[in-house]
């Protein structure tokens, strides 16, 4: 999921490696008639906002969905969506998002979480000596992936240790990408140094696999932020960087209000370097020292599924949940 | 400002880095074998030096090896930037005393990334 197509057009060297994608439309052409239809379709799906000034993406994010049904332009696919909303709505929506994402993307936040966040989290859990993150929105999985490699690297330091990596996200070519570990030559290059492309992947003709130690310390599962969580989840780190952001203000908050449920009163959830939570200090408050991260205020009744500091687990309020994740703890030890 | 040295036998891809290593305010030098590298690193040492691997007169590998063996007050970052891209020839380099390792193509973006990698923007 992560976010609706950038407003900013892809370098030509990587359309071209794109292939298949037809020229873009030209920024300053009027939106095509049936824009609203997207952009409600976006709106209900997502929740994202996708505005009239992106509308010129819309080509070349719905060019191979145009082709599949034989629509000759956005118009006759609005169309052909109007008449089979359930077969063609996932697949128009999920083609509008933009999975955007990279390994360690920004760098900072991994680094404070080493220098700062890990420390403190393993001294406060280290009677259950357990670990539980979640990276929302997660894309393709670079994130989770990065968390589980700084893991692998600091091996003897949570050896015996339950290190359990989600990540979720709604689009399911991209969790199906994510579960495969397998990444291209442009993907392992940004952001990812080349040590650590050495030590924990290893190359399938043209492409990098990450290794197994690194895939089997996360799972991905299908998730829209839109919807209530599952019931009986509690992460101490919650990563949602880069996907509030496109979220109008009323959605925001909902999703907010979720995500804070599922958060350890004593967790941290980070956000995107260019994100704040303004205007939501009911919810979060920015983490002393570290940018982009906030943690829950002491409200302990809106923490609705996790336990407090006594362990007393508090209910939700007004929301179904289903069964909480269940992950295969033995073997993910550390 | 920062310095480079792009060393490559191809005049359109020096041309193609410069132009990327511009914008990000570098100063840029160029040779086009590992030779000319060497006898440039005499004079004044870049801070970093993008390497091509296959160069005619001396290779990009033997070029580092012999740059790592001089003694020299400064130590310069070296990206590799080749179209050698499998597990073999990128050890090969990094126990030779690279910094990184860019496999060509390359765009911008990489070159970004990279040079974020080795601390240089």
């Amino acid at each position: 999921m992560t976010a609706p197509a950038s407003p900013f057009p892809r370098p030509a060297a990587r359309c071209a490696a794109a292939g298949a994608a037809p020229a873009l439309r030209p920024v300053t052409a009027a939106p095509p008639r049936s824009f609203p239809v997207y952009a409600d379709l976006c709106a209900r799906y997502s929740g994202l906002k996708f505005s009239e000034e992106k509308s010129y993406l819309l080509e070349a994010r719905l060019s191979a969905i145009m082709r599949r049904e034989g629509c000759a332009d956005l118009d006759a696919l609005a169309a052909a969506l109007a008449k089979d909303p359930s077969r063609l709505e996932p697949d128009i929506a999920e083609a509008l998002l933009n999975n955007e994402t990279f390994f360690f993307r920004d760098r900072a936040p991994f680094d404070e979480l080493q220098a700062s966040v890990l420390p403190r989290l393993k001294a406060a859990r280290s009677a259950e000596r357990r670990l539980r993150i979640w990276s929302a929105a997660c894309s393709t999985g670079q994130e989770p992936y990065s968390l589980s490699m700084m893991f692998a690297e600091e091996r003897a330091s949570w050896h015996g240790w339950g290190i359990e990596i989600l990540g979720t996200d709604l689009s399911r070519s991209a969790l199906t990408r994510a579960r495969s570990g397998l990444y291209t030559q442009f993907e392992v290059q940004r952001g990812l140094s080349t040590h650590r492309l050495l030590q924990h992947f290893t190359k399938e003709g043209e492409r990098w696999r990450l290794k197994n130690d690194i895939r089997s310390r996360v799972r991905f599962l299908p998730r829209n932020l839109m919807h209530p969580l599952p019931g009986g989840e509690c992460f101490d780190i919650i990563f949602a960087r880069n996907v509030l952001m496109y979220f109008g203000r009323e959605r925001k908050a909902e999703v907010l209000a979720r995500l804070r449920t599922a958060l350890a009163p004593d967790g941290v959830i980070i956000l995107g370097a260019a994100e704040t939570l303004f205007g939501f200090q009911d919810l979060f408050r920015p983490a002393a020292g570290s940018r982009g991260y906030y943690s829950p205020t002491l409200d302990i009744t809106r923490t609705a599924i996790c336990p407090d500091s006594r362990g007393t687990v508090h209910p939700a309020r007004g929301e179904h949940r289903e069964s909480p994740i269940a992950f295969p703890t033995p073997n993910q030890r550390v | 400002m920062h310095s480079c040295l792009i060393v490559d036998d191809s005049k359109v891809i020096r041309k193609v880095a410069r132009r990327i290593l511009e914008d990000f305010s570098f100063d840029i030098d160029e040779a086009g074998d590992g030779q000319q590298a060497l006898d440039r690193c005499g004079s004044a040492m870049p801070d970093v030096i993008l390497l091509d691997w296959n160069m005619p007169v001396m290779g990009g590998l033997q070029f580092l090896q012999n740059l790592r063996a001089r003694p020299a007050e400064k130590r310069p970052t070296v990206i590799f930037c080749t179209t050698e891209n499998d597990m073999e020839h990128i050890r090969a380099a990094m126990d030779a005393g690279a910094d990184e390792y860019i496999m060509k193509p390359f765009d911008r973006e990489i070159i970004k990334a990279k040079l974020e990698q080795v601390g240089l923007i």
